[in-house]
């Protein structure tokens, strides 16, 4: 399993009520569905995301996350989860606002912008970052909102959004002390638990 | 004769008709003393009876699915592409019943039945059906063949609405439902074009109140104009345009009042053809049926309440040019399933072909019904004990 997948895991509490908005393939719901005995709902567009999940019997609805949730009732999920596609969003600040009003808490992954790496590749190349985890070049890229950890949290600060837990974790998604020393510097992707 | 059937293909298949003499009583406070359904099954059912799939018929369906009734047969029954070994309803492991429902005219009693009242065709006499009563009898032929428990119930449009009401009315016995392009109920468009429909039939000077049969002619008139209008509804825009654009029969305008574009030569045929093949008074019914559907009425019209004892998983298909029963229609019942937290899945397909796209085998549709079913055979009781 993606290792953010590990971590969101531990974070999520058995017997609840998940929506998991671009759930791929359904794996994070089958595992907390078969470990935890969650229940809930993925919500994906990829077509063949959708049959994956149809055939492991994965809940799936096909909406688009920019404008299909507003018939869900406030509060009616215990966990709310968005992993790595925060940055594909038209207005990721009105999802994420959208997603703690449909949440009790909400967990949300996304790549660091702020990586060294990335730093690197704008300073000293003086163009936009390509690597194996963001292997867009910035005409083709569905990442069209990114952003740094430092960013996130400034929005959580004017958004009056309560940070619960925080990690973040490297390219293979391992943690590593000096990434907890530098975060924004050190690691790739960020992984918040937030509620409102 | 013989033909070669293709390797996907049920064959040849035998329709059965089953007689009920236990009176069904009818949500119009009349009932039926005893009345025969009609029906095709195909696969086998298995030992303890787990595997079976209701399919449920729309408007002018019946009991044939798929298959061929005989060697002289051009075309398969109407859902042929999605039931056979190895289509997404596998005849491998399911086993399928088909029925024409009640107030039919392809075998189960009907308008064209006798009244063993007055010994003629009930004719306009027929009791109005509605979809719980046709659940109902769905229920009874359930029982014939010691089915506690559906595998799944099937259906497109009007047949989805069974489906769905199947779900409320007899919430142990289905485990998966699919509702594919539906409605939870129709709204005043869609009444209104049934009863354009409706009229063209009872105006038919040979429609004589509903008692044609005696007179040994039909509303022929009547019967193609409600088609041809039905078609309409049934086509999007963008498929008409693909399909006819204004290309004319004769190459040229012919400046009179004759059918010359290609359009309207289809829909004559169209129409032309089920005039002498449908019965006009089970035309009527079926409009009924699908006017007076609404599941939610009884609950105070919160759909979310009406499901809140249902324990299937659901499954949602709706195509994005069907104008009849638009997707939107379709994400009513899935946002009454997700408020009422019953487990439900939905996908929106891609197509030209509006209404009639649940029909048509596009790629994408069945890849869709075929993963579903895959997760309706691996709930199979008696399959997973196999399995471990």
């Amino acid at each position: 399993m993606r290792a953010d997948l590990e971590i969101i895991q531990e974070w999520v509490k058995p017997g609840s009520k998940v929506l998991d908005l671009g759930c791929g393939d359904g794996e994070l719901l089958s595992y907390l569905h078969q470990q935890k005995q969650t229940r809930g709902y993925g919500v994906e567009v990829d077509h063949d995301n959708i049959t994956a999940c149809l055939e492991k019997g994965v809940n799936v609805i096909e909406i688009n996350i920019d404008d299909g949730l507003a018939s869900i009732d406030d509060h009616s999920f215990d966990t709310v989860i968005m992993t790595q596609a925060l940055q594909v969003m038209t207005r990721p600040d009105q999802i994420v606002d959208e997603m703690l009003r449909i949440g009790k808490e909400c967990i949300v992954t996304f790549p660091n912008f702020g990586h060294w790496r990335a730093r690197g590749y704008l300073a000293f190349r003086g163009r936009m970052p390509v690597s194996k985890f963001l292997p867009y070049t910035w005409y083709n890229t569905p990442n069209i909102h990114f952003c740094t950890f430092k960013d996130f949290e400034q929005l959580c600060v004017e958004r009056n959004v309560h940070i619960l837990d925080r990690t973040v974790v490297d390219n293979q998604h391992k943690h590593h002390w000096s990434i907890r020393l530098w975060p924004n510097m050190l690691g790739e992707v960020a992984i918040y638990r937030i509620t409102r | 004769m013989p033909q070669s059937f293709p390797e996907d293909s049920v064959g040849i298949v035998t329709p059965q008709t089953i007689c009920f003499d236990q009176p069904l009583p009818l949500a119009c406070g009349r009932q039926l003393d005893r009345y025969e359904l009609i029906i095709e099954t195909y696969g086998s059912l298995n030992a303890d009876a787990s595997n079976a799939i209701l399919v449920c018929h729309a408007l002018s369906g019946n009991q044939h699915l798929a298959g061929y009734n005989s060697a002289d047969e051009t075309k398969p029954g109407w859902w042929d592409s999605a039931i056979g070994p190895g289509k997404p309803i596998d005849t491998n492991t399911f086993f399928v019943i088909g029925l024409n429902n009640l107030g039919g005219c392809h075998g189960s009693t009907g308008p064209q039945s006798i009244n063993p009242e007055t010994g003629k065709p009930f004719g306009p006499d027929f009791p109005i059906m509605t979809v719980p009563d046709w659940v109902e009898s769905q229920a009874r032929l359930a029982n014939h063949f010691g089915i506690q428990q559906w595998a799944a119930v099937v259906g497109g449009s009007l047949g989805g609405m069974q489906a769905l009401q199947w779900a409320i009315d007899y919430p142990e016995r289905l485990r998966h439902c699919l509702i594919i392009a539906a409605a939870p109920k129709l709204s005043a468009q869609n009444i209104a074009f049934n009863e354009v429909a409706r009229q063209a039939i009872t105006r038919d000077p040979d429609f004589n109140n509903g008692h044609f049969y005696e007179n040994g002619k039909v509303p022929k008139t009547g019967l193609m104009l409600a088609r041809m209008l039905g078609h309409i509804t049934y086509l999007s825009d963008d498929g008409m345009r693909e399909k006819f654009g204004r290309e004319l029969r004769e190459g040229k305008l012919s400046y009179d009042f004759n059918p010359q574009f290609e359009v309207e030569t289809y829909l004559h045929y169209q129409g032309e053809r089920f005039s002498t093949a449908f019965d006009a008074n089970t035309y009527l019914l079926m409009t009924k049926a699908l006017d007076y559907f609404d599941p939610a009425a009884d609950y105070g019209d919160d759909l979310a309440a009406a499901v809140h004892n249902a324990r299937c998983k659901f499954m949602l298909i709706a195509f994005t040019s069907d104008w009849r029963f638009a997707p939107q229609r379709s994400r009513e019942i899935v946002d009454a399933l997700v408020a009422a937290e019953k487990q439900v899945s939905y996908a929106e397909v891609d197509s030209d072909h509006g209404h009639d796209a649940f029909l048509i085998p596009t790629p994408r549709y069945m890849d869709i019904y075929a993963a579903y079913m895959k997760q309706v055979a691996n709930d199979i009781p008696s399959t997973a004990k196999e399995n471990n």
